[in-house]
């Protein structure tokens, strides 16, 4: 009877076995739920970003634009832009539109560092986090993504005296606007090298207000009282095309070193370099500006952090363009590309 | 008696005469012709500009769309040019484009009746947005492989006298010819000295009005193509700078009041002249910015205040029109 029966529960119980082990593969096939994620993903989607520049149409900002959405738009997040067109009071409209809009995080470009400071003030203390960019306000608000203007000017003056070795010592600086703290900012750092150089002689120092047609008008001028000048520091690689066309048509091109900034875009920055109007460009690499300004901002909204409680800084790391690596396929970047 | 015939062309002759005379004596390297000649070739640009505002001035209006005309049909030429299109095509649609927002322009002035200043102020907002929301893709239209060898109309030197030196002086006879010798700038001055009169004796003004616009746009969008030829690029953003005021400056700096019917060429010239040499001088100089915006705007009012004080505006004197 027992044998009887378990002649019979045999085959169920190998069965019952073999079935056993046919889903243990199965059950190591589901994986581990991560904890985190889902939190994540919940923290972002259908939040909105508010990205106010001091205007679109050109390749910083477009730049920032772009990145901004190709990080976050995949996470079910909206990214809008507010466009002042270089109005100042019309940004500042912007901002305070957008303060009752309540978007999760507003993304600020700033004119200069005094008409938003208040704003931005208001804006963290009624939970919306500010990100400022390259141009920051006299307010620190949760981030600054940006260039270190100061060691821009540092450098780029670096570079003039160094080519000015055993020449006329007389350089010329062409500033950009003064209402800009960028422009101070980079001002201050040329007078830090130019401190420690007293044989340097700067001949001109003016501003240009980030217009290629003054620009030019000005370096014209200069050159054509100092054609001996050894070199130029300029402030924004948008602005000193002009710089560079009033050293071109001097026939100075290779005598004058003109060091400038800007944000690395193919044709302002590396196909300029590499036809000799520029000698050394510092990069700030836009696309990787906004990819921490996502980065920050994915941080921001998934930590749950309180805005205005945390206050940091990112400051780029440069890229120098020079004659060697303007050639080669890494050390700028396309528009188009961005914005596929 | 003998004060009241000094005009304010003469005034600011004179101011332009002692700040030359001082410069030369006082600042080392002012008085070289090539100091002169980059002088002229710095405010060529707005001189040609000042030309085109001249026209619709004498003729009892004002173009303040003027900077968008120098702005996006030459932006439209570098963007063509960029986009693989040819240069003489991409030259020739501006100009056209240039010629339609004239008549446009015209046309709402002459026959819809609508005032100069309101109807360019619109037409100005329309054609930079047009250009910066449809026909480029950066606000700064950069230099391409095609355009190669035109940056000579901004870069170029002939017989050491910049080309763009030689364009403004160009377009200076032609604008004389055209005001002085020709019939149609004789209908101007007529219009603009006293429109109703000038309808009543039978001058087609309606037709010359709109020829009046078309003419100010296409000498802005050649003014345009100068510039950018000359900073190798198109800052189409210059329609946001504070460069029409200075056009305006010019005009009436050199004494073509915004009553029209007065002034001409000769005038916008000693305008340009007094501009230009005040910049260059305080280049040299090495004054800031924000000084050079003060003694800029005192040299001015001492010009106007002066005019004021030596021609006194009164019921005969004043027009109808007088801004």
């Amino acid at each position: 009877m027992v044998f009887g029966l378990t002649r019979q529960l045999k085959p169920l119980i190998g069965g019952a076995a073999i079935a056993a082990l046919a889903t243990f593969p199965a059950l190591a096939q589901q994986g581990l739920d991560e904890p985190f994620q889902g939190a994540f993903k919940q923290a972002l989607a259908g939040k909105t970003v508010a990205y106010v520049p001091v205007a679109m149409n050109f390749d910083l900002t477009e730049g920032w634009f772009a990145g901004l959405k190709k990080e976050l738009e995949p996470y079910g997040m909206k990214v809008i832009v507010r466009d002042p067109n270089w109005s100042t009071s019309a940004g500042a409209q912007a901002v305070t539109t957008l303060l009752s809009e309540k978007p999760a995080v507003m993304v600020i470009h700033n004119p200069d560092v005094q008409t938003y400071a208040k704003l931005l003030q208001r804006a963290e203390k009624e939970g919306i986090a500010v990100i400022q960019i390259n141009m920051g306000s006299v307010y620190r608000s949760s981030a600054f993504v940006g260039a270190n203007w100061i060691e821009i000017g540092e450098r780029n003056a670096e570079a003039v005296v160094k080519a000015c070795e055993g020449k006329s010592n007389k350089i010329a600086v062409v500033q950009g606007a003064l209402s800009a703290a960028t422009s101070a900012y980079t001002l201050k750092g040329v007078e830090n090298v130019l401190a420690k150089h007293p044989e340097i002689k700067v001949v001109s120092s003016q501003a240009a207000d980030w217009d290629a047609a003054k620009a030019k008008a000005i370096t014209q001028t200069v050159l054509k009282q100092h054609p001996d000048l050894c070199g130029i520091v300029g402030f924004w690689d948008g602005m000193d095309i002009g710089t560079a066309a009033a050293v071109k048509e001097a026939g100075l091109t290779g005598k004058v070193f003109l060091a400038t900034s800007g944000g690395g875009e193919r044709k302002g920055a590396c196909e300029l370099v590499k036809s000799g109007a520029f000698d050394l460009n510092l990069s700030y690499d836009v696309p990787t500006q906004a990819a921490d300004m996502a980065a920050m901002i994915k941080w921001l909204l998934s930590s749950g952090v309180k805005p205005g409680t945390v206050k940091g800084s990112i400051y780029t790391t440069l890229i120098p363009i020079t004659k060697e690596n303007a050639s080669s396929e890494t050390a700028c970047w396309n528009l188009s590309d961005l914005k596929k | 008696m003998e004060l009241k015939q000094i005009n304010q062309q003469g005034i600011v002759f004179g101011i332009f005469f002692l700040l030359f005379v001082a410069f030369a004596a006082l600042l080392p390297g002012f008085a070289t012709t090539q100091n002169m000649l980059t002088l002229l070739q710095n405010v060529s640009v707005l001189g040609i500009l000042g030309l085109a505002m001249a026209i619709v001035v004498i003729g009892r209006g004002v173009d303040l769309s003027l900077i968008a005309t120098l702005a996006v049909p030459p932006g439209l030429v570098l963007q063509m040019v960029q986009d693989g299109h040819s240069l003489p095509g991409a030259i020739t649609t501006a100009l056209m484009l240039a010629l339609v927002f004239g008549a446009i322009n015209g046309w709402l002035i002459a026959y819809a009746e609508v005032p100069s200043l309101f109807t360019t102020l619109a037409s100005g907002l329309f054609l930079a947005g047009l250009g910066q929301a449809v026909l480029f893709n950066l606000d700064v239209v950069q230099w391409s492989p095609g355009m190669q060898g035109f940056e000579r109309l901004g870069q170029g030197i002939v017989f050491g006298i910049p080309v763009s030196v030689i364009v403004f002086i160009i377009a200076c006879l032609v604008v004389a010819f055209l005001l002085r010798i020709t019939r149609i700038g004789a209908y101007i001055y007529a219009i603009g000295d006293n429109p109703y009169g000038a309808k009543v004796t039978g001058i087609p003004s309606r037709p010359i009005i709109v020829l009046q616009y078309v003419l100010a746009a296409l000498i802005g969008c050649f003014a345009g193509l100068v510039l950018a030829a000359s900073v190798n690029s198109m800052p189409t953003r210059i329609f946001n700078s504070t460069m029409i005021y200075d056009v305006i400056l010019v005009v009436v700096l050199g004494g073509i009041g915004l009553s029209g019917g007065r002034g001409g060429v000769l005038n916008v010239v000693i305008g340009t002249l007094l501009i230009g040499t005040m910049l260059n001088g305080m280049t040299i100089m090495d004054i800031p910015y924000s000084g050079q915006n003060l003694i800029k705007g005192v040299v001015l009012l001492i010009a106007v205040i002066a005019d004021s004080f030596l021609n006194p505006r009164n019921e005969e004197t004043a027009q109808q029109g007088d801004i």
